[in-house]
């Protein structure tokens, strides 16, 4: 890209934190929750008092390595954990548990869509940690510290540095955020902070027949994909701009840390201190280690779901779903999965999927909740489908079909009948039988000569006339005609009258 | 003879463990500490080929719990030996910047 008459490339890492869906915290017992009461969430272990005895989480560890797998890393045999020290106030044991040398997983690769290709993200590894708890500033003078978040089990996935622009970065967060959510591992709140990013950003530029290397910055605590955007591009700008001032390259010694200023979209430096990072990582005494055997790697496998990306693409192919709506029917994984399991029951998959997104989405858009929510079961959903799909029902019928289910369910509980029974019932059945529709053809040409006569002679209102005269046939014959079978005979009779016929 | 560890490195030490220090106890500490080092070196003179290292000296792996809730401390429990609080808040001297994260 170019950036103020440079040729450049940007070259950028990220470590990611995902906050694990558990019920309670990584080392002890304590419930978590967002938003309790400061300071009541917490018990000797999270609080660092002596003698405490913290045990690991097995869901914590499951839902690690069910992510390990679904970014392709290879999962350690055998584990440990690490004390990481420094001091600070919300850090209570002044160090946090955390994995330095034998991480739970290393390797990997993530592969995203990005402009009609596929970008590759190689992962350097992925590790379990504690989180810190929370310094409130918001009090005169002095700092309030809340420990309810101490111990919270995260993730932390650091990549290599193959990013390369902004956008890539932004796509790169949203989809690993749908595949964290997907998983189950996360809640992947990004309003709750369940997922935050701290990019490694350098800008390799072209000058002089030379490479120069600005020096490398990480940007701290990003939390949403619109921060994490900003504070890239505004990294790359600013970047090439200091050198073209000073001319400084990368050195050892030179990278530093700075902010991210959400009102004035700008990164802000850090204010460091020296020594900050030397964190005398040591194995922790307290804590045995973890070995991961194959059976166990593999029995978690078994139940990964097929990621969103793949299924996507799936749909895409399989449902004949236009790219842009696919996320739609991909993202809330129960609903994709009914959406399968009605293809599986015979349904018509083209026809399910403009079910899906047209009435179905919209009912449960209005109810709040998602498809699978409406709770209509995946037998009907194929009937109704293949209903329409064999043209026993036109799609407007459907819709009505649709809504009869939904309110009979509510009126009666679980069991309603089929969606066959339903349009039956109704009267939305189409006429295929010809007679009948032959017989409404006519009615409607007799009574509209002049859209007849539009037809036959003047070829500029051809299509409009017939589309009239097939529109009245439809209304007359409440909307049973089976509209193929009413427009081929429209056509031969004009064809007869034509004629002279 | 000169120690395992100097007077630097015991200041260093000391400031990262937030120990204030006088002279003469960081002359005292680097003595004592050089004498702790020079002891285990004894270990160095172990023929340690074909030994794998040691990650845990017990013989004991995967100490697992459940995802089940416990009862945590009420705030005023958690509380009680905090020099200063603030509602349920600890409260401590202003921090400056955005807080360690982790
Ligand atoms: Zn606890």
């Amino acid at each position: 890209m170019r950036v103020n008459g440079l040729e450049v490339e940007p070259v950028i890492g990220l470590e990611v934190h995902v906050q694990l869906a558990t019920r309670t915290k990584l080392w002890c017992g304590c419930p978590l929750e967002f938003g309790a009461e400061p300071n009541s969430r917490v018990c000797p272990v999270c609080l660092g008092l002596p003698g405490a005895l913290p045990v690991l989480n097995r869901q914590a560890v499951e839902h690690a390595v069910r992510t390990a797998v679904a970014l392709n890393c290879q999962v350690a045999g055998f584990t440990k954990w690490d004390r990481k020290s420094y001091f600070y106030p919300d850090l209570p044991k002044n160090y946090q548990i955390s994995q330095y040398d034998l991480p739970l997983a290393s390797g990997g690769v993530f592969e995203f869509p990005i402009d009609h290709r596929f970008a590759r993200v190689r992962l350097i590894r992925a590790h379990l940690e504690e989180d810190a708890g929370k310094n409130v500033h918001d009090f005169p003078g002095f700092t309030g510290v809340d420990l309810n978040r101490t111990g919270t089990p995260l993730l932390e996935i650091v990549t290599e540095p193959d990013l390369h622009s902004a956008e890539e970065c932004r796509e790169f967060a949203v989809q690993l955020q749908r595949l964290v959510h997907y998983l189950g591992v996360s809640q992947a709140n990004m309003q709750m902070g369940h997922i935050r990013f701290e990019p490694n950003i350098n800008v390799i530029i072209h000058a002089d027949g030379r490479e120069h290397r600005t020096p490398i910055v990480e940007v701290k605590n990003l939390n949403s994909f619109r921060s994490l955007h900003g504070a890239v591009a505004y990294e790359i700008n600013r970047q090439v701009e200091a050198w073209q001032a000073d001319g400084v390259t990368a050195a050892s010694g030179n990278k530093s840390n700075r902010g991210w200023d959400d009102e004035r979209e700008v990164t802000v430096p850090q204010r460091e201190k020296e020594e900050a990072h030397d964190y005398r990582y040591f194995p922790d005494p307290d804590l045995v280690p973890l070995t991961i055997d194959a059976a166990w790697v593999a029995e978690l496998k078994e139940h990964t779901p097929e990621l969103p990306i793949c299924r996507t693409e799936r749909f895409i192919s399989e449902y004949k779903v236009p790219a842009k709506d696919a996320p739609a029917l991909v993202d809330d994984r129960a609903t994709a999965d009914l959406l399968d399991h009605a293809a599986e029951a015979g349904g018509d998959k083209a026809t399910l999927a403009k079910h899906f997104l047209s009435f179905w989405a919209r009912r449960a858009n209005e109810r709040g909740q998602t498809v699978a929510g409406l709770g209509v079961p995946a037998g009907h959903l194929a009937e109704l489908a293949t209903l329409q799909a064999s043209r026993k029902i036109n799609a407007t019928a459907a819709a009505q079909v649709a809504d009869a289910l939904l309110g009979r369910r509510d009126a009666a509980g679980a069991t309603t009948p089929s969606p066959a029974k339903l349009a039956k019932e109704l009267g939305l059945l189409q006429s295929r039988d010809e007679d009948q529709i032959a017989g409404w053809v006519n009615e409607v040409l007799t009574k509209n000569e002049k859209a007849v006569q539009d037809a036959i002679s003047n070829p500029k209102k051809l299509q409009a006339s017939r589309g009239f005269l097939v529109g009245q046939v439809m209304k007359l014959s409440g909307g049973q005609a089976d509209p193929k079978i009413v427009g081929e005979l429209i056509g031969k009779r004009l064809g007869e009258i034509a004629g002279g016929r | 003879m000169p120690g395992l560890i100097d007077e630097g490195q015991v200041r260093h030490i000391a400031k990262l463990a937030r120990l204030k220090l006088s002279d003469d106890e960081v002359r005292l500490f680097a003595g004592q500490l050089g004498d702790i080092l020079d002891h285990f070196k004894q270990l160095e003179t172990v023929n340690t080929t074909g030994v794998e290292p040691l990650a845990h000296p017990l013989p004991v792996t995967n100490v697992l719990r459940e995802d089940e809730p416990g009862e945590p401390f009420a705030p005023d429990r958690a509380l009680q030996n905090a020099p200063q609080r603030e509602g349920s808040f600890f409260k401590v001297p202003p921090v400056l910047d955005q807080g360690s994260g982790a």
